[in-house]
């Protein structure tokens, strides 16, 4: 009796296989009536349905009302900021129609276009509107905040903090002291930035939630670069504990407790949280280091969201791009190449430090240089950048 | 006043809270002869905001709710695609509703059919969908005809696109195809490996528990024809069946069936599995080496009405790269079989060799993991 395999096995097997072949074609006819398609990201009975309908059908009715249509610009604008979904851009934007292609807008259509502009990082025309905002307006505060904002991711430190100075009388001092305290922070003189916020928000009073939101973020993250990750902890704890919805806090603090190893915590902080991008990069990095049962499910929607992205031509999110090909698909050589393009648009430490991290796995030393050059031009005080400093230096080149 | 400062100050470096994907729609046309049969894949997300389709308004759309609404999805929808053939407008009309689900949600796929008056040299698509809503709204359009595939964005900026369509020579189609099969056979490693490791032991015979050369070329060369024929022969039939849509295999059970294959063909040189029946090995691994193949001719997109022509071209393809890939394996391994070299180092370490390196595929595709650069 032959003790080798049967080859005749195999064969069976095989054609067993293609008996069983399920064809499978993407469109499909749901089961039944009662299947659930979708999620809408508010009931029909939510007060923000409610207040969104009646924006909605007072603007239709009067379109060319500037009033009507910056309201409700505004209010699509925070749901953005909520919930991280960049349609709200798209209706806040559509809301301005009829003075969106002006030259010259009303002021208070140059602040919004300015505003969603900067958020779909078209930052060059923002700054032209901003700029022409302050010509008309010397004294209005939410330009110069966003001058401040926009100047502080392209890395015009001083600029910014002059932006931050033209607050003064506009806005609290708490909130002007903020600004500054930020800017400050990433320009060298981290400590004495932290210290002075830290005082002047515990000396205010009475203090708006959404300031305090802020001014509580700022904290954390001020805090998280100068190494006090106890404190940083507590204060990302305490603007949770605001109940605001903001996307950005979320992403914030994931990064802070991936950072930590506290990964079981990034997993219930985002939970629920998978249609944001952003979120569900964060999410997934904790899951793998579980090795969680979802880890591989996530990562195939984080990678068919890039490759959606790429086909519309969106290159917003290359940032996380390159995390994505670093960690996940082990692709140094590719998150470089992100990384870099990511760079020539903004000089943020996050973006640096998936430069240097790239390049650090990548082995190419000279890749980093841009980043290396931003830190030692800025003076920033950051504790992984100077550990990815240190690695770098350390490498052979 | 104050509460809009701090809500836009709130932006400061939150450019990375950039989240979802925005609105974007899928819209397939092909082009036969005069008809274009269309799909249109819109967001419920979309669809909701536009016209309402929450009937309940309990925040979930159903199947239900959404049949109930296929008739005004279909009225808002096609009057915003105008497609024109030489300046007359082809009427479209709605055929079937059916669902897909994307990156970002569940979309309504709409199939529709316009008859345009006789078959178009040049199309013109003005596309209008949402915009009036939601201005970052595009629509990704594919475009086929006779084989070729055109992509398009459309924005409010770019709403109307033209478009040449070209007709391509029936041979230069065929060799496009044929090229592609060379070419991805000459890069297909693990099909490469595959039939070298069944190979190997061509030139040679086992004899009590060493490998011996054979003694003349004529029973290396019919074991090579029977081997590399019942390989030809599987994934052809493999090939022809899952490219003609008559069976269909998930992606990962085929990859990494194929890894599979690799490591027991190797396995065999070092401990015999299957002795003397190697070509049975080859057309039943064959087959499903077809079905690797069979995606790879999807990929490159098939041209509906020149199926058998992309068929037969990339299949011969295959054939002839194979061929040559053997034809210069052959005579080596035949001059080399006496050594030791190849009898031990060749044969034996490079089995264990292409065993190791399967088996990191194997993992790598059952996992979805990328351990290797290549």
């Amino acid at each position: 009796m032959s003790k080798h395999h049967n080859p005749h096995k195999l064969l069976l097997i095989s054609f067993l296989l293609l008996c069983n072949a399920q064809a499978y074609s993407a469109p499909f006819i749901p089961a039944s009536d009662s299947v659930v398609l979708e999620q809408l990201p508010f009931k029909a009975s939510d007060p923000t349905t409610r207040e969104l309908r009646r924006l909605r059908a007072d603007l239709s009715a009067n379109p060319r009302n500037l009033d009507k249509a910056v309201t409700l610009a505004q209010r699509y604008f925070q749901l953005a900021m909520a919930d991280g979904d960049p349609r709200f851009i798209g209706y806040a934007q559509a809301a301005l129609a009829p003075w969106w292609e002006l030259d010259k807008p009303p002021v208070a259509v140059l602040v919004q276009r300015a505003t969603l502009r900067q958020y779909s990082h078209q930052f060059t025309s923002a700054l032209a509107d901003l700029q022409q905002v302050i010509r008309l307006e010397p004294r209005n505060g939410t330009a110069w905040s966003l001058l401040a904002a926009i100047n502080m991711v392209q890395a015009e430190y001083a600029t910014a903090r002059q932006d931050c100075e033209n607050l003064r009388g506009l806005a609290s001092k708490l909130i002007v002291v903020a600004c500054i305290a930020t800017v400050d922070s990433l320009n060298g003189k981290a400590g004495q930035a932290y210290l002075s916020l830290q005082e002047t928000y515990a000396s205010s009073t009475t203090i708006p939630a959404n300031e305090k939101l802020w001014v509580l973020t700022r904290l954390a993250e001020m805090s998280d670069r100068l190494g006090y990750a106890d404190k940083a902890d507590t204060y990302f704890q305490a603007a949770l504990k605001l109940n605001i919805p903001d996307a950005y806090l979320l992403a914030v603090y994931a990064e802070f407790l991936l950072d930590e190893k506290r990964y079981s915590e990034v997993i219930t902080l985002l939970k629920g949280r998978e249609r944001s991008d952003i979120l569900l990069l964060r999410l997934a990095l904790a899951e793998k280091a579980l090795n969680a049962p979802r880890a591989a499910e996530h990562q195939e929607v984080i990678r068919s969201r890039f490759d959606a992205a790429r086909m519309r031509g969106d290159k917003l999110h290359i940032q996380d791009e390159a995390r994505f090909y670093l960690y996940f698909l082990n692709n140094p050589q590719e998150a470089l190449r992100l990384a870099q393009e990511n760079w020539l648009g903004q000089h943020e430490p996050s973006d640096a430090r998936i430069l240097m991290a790239a390049a650090l796995a990548a082995k190419d030393r000279a890749a980093a240089q841009p980043a290396l050059d931003w830190l030692a031009q800025s003076r920033i005080e950051d504790r992984h950048l100077e550990k990815l400093l240190k690695a770098i230096q350390g490498m052979k080149s | 006043m104050m509460r809009i400062l701090i809500t836009l100050l709130l932006l400061m470096l939150a450019n990375t809270a950039y989240a979802h994907k925005p609105s974007d729609s899928y819209l397939i046309l092909n082009i036969e002869g005069a008809t274009v049969n269309g799909q249109w894949d819109i967001a419920l997300r979309d669809l909701d905001f536009a016209i309402g389709l929450d009937g309940n308004g309990d925040g979930e759309i159903t199947w239900g709710e959404l049949r109930a609404r296929h008739d005004a999805i279909a009225a808002y929808a096609l009057p915003r695609l105008r497609i024109q053939t030489e300046g007359v407008v082809c009427p479209t009309h709605a055929s079937t509703h059916l669902v897909d689900n994307h990156s970002d949600g569940a979309y309504a796929v709409l199939r529709f059919v316009a008859e345009c008056n006789k078959p178009p040299s040049t199309v013109e698509l003005n596309y209008s969908l949402l915009f009036d809503v939601d201005p970052q709204h595009k629509g990704l359009l594919r475009l086929e005809y006779k084989g070729t595939t055109t992509t398009a964005i459309f924005s409010p900026d770019k709403s109307t696109q033209h478009f040449e369509l070209a007709e391509v020579s029936r041979l230069r189609q065929f060799l496009d195809y044929a090229k592609e099969g060379v070419w991805h056979i000459w890069i297909g490693f693990d099909h490469i490996l595959f039939l070298l490791s069944l190979l190997l032991p061509a030139v040679l015979y086992r004899s009590k528990k060493h490998w011996e050369a054979v003694a003349s070329f004529h029973p290396a060369l019919i074991d090579v024809l029977k081997i590399v024929t019942a390989f030809t022969l599987a994934h052809s039939i493999t090939l022809t069946l899952a490219t003609l849509g008559v069976v269909t295999l998930p992606t990962r059970l085929v990859e990494s069936a194929i890894a599979a294959s690799v490591v027991l063909s190797a396995l065999n040189n070092v401990f015999p599995l299957f002795e003397g029946k190697r070509w049975m090995v080859a057309f039943a691994f064959g087959l499903i080496h077809g079905f690797g193949f069979a995606s790879v001719l999807a990929d490159l997109g098939l041209p509906q009405d020149a199926l058998l022509l992309a068929l037969v071209g990339f299949n011969l393809g295959v054939e002839g790269g194979q061929l040559a890939i053997v034809s210069v394996f052959l005579p080596l391994a035949y001059y080399l079989r006496d050594t030791l070299f190849y009898r031990r180092i060749i044969l034996i370490a490079g089995s264990i060799l292409i065993m190791m390196l399967a088996s990191v595929w194997l993992v790598e595709r059952v996992f979805s993991l990328k351990l290797l650069g290549f």
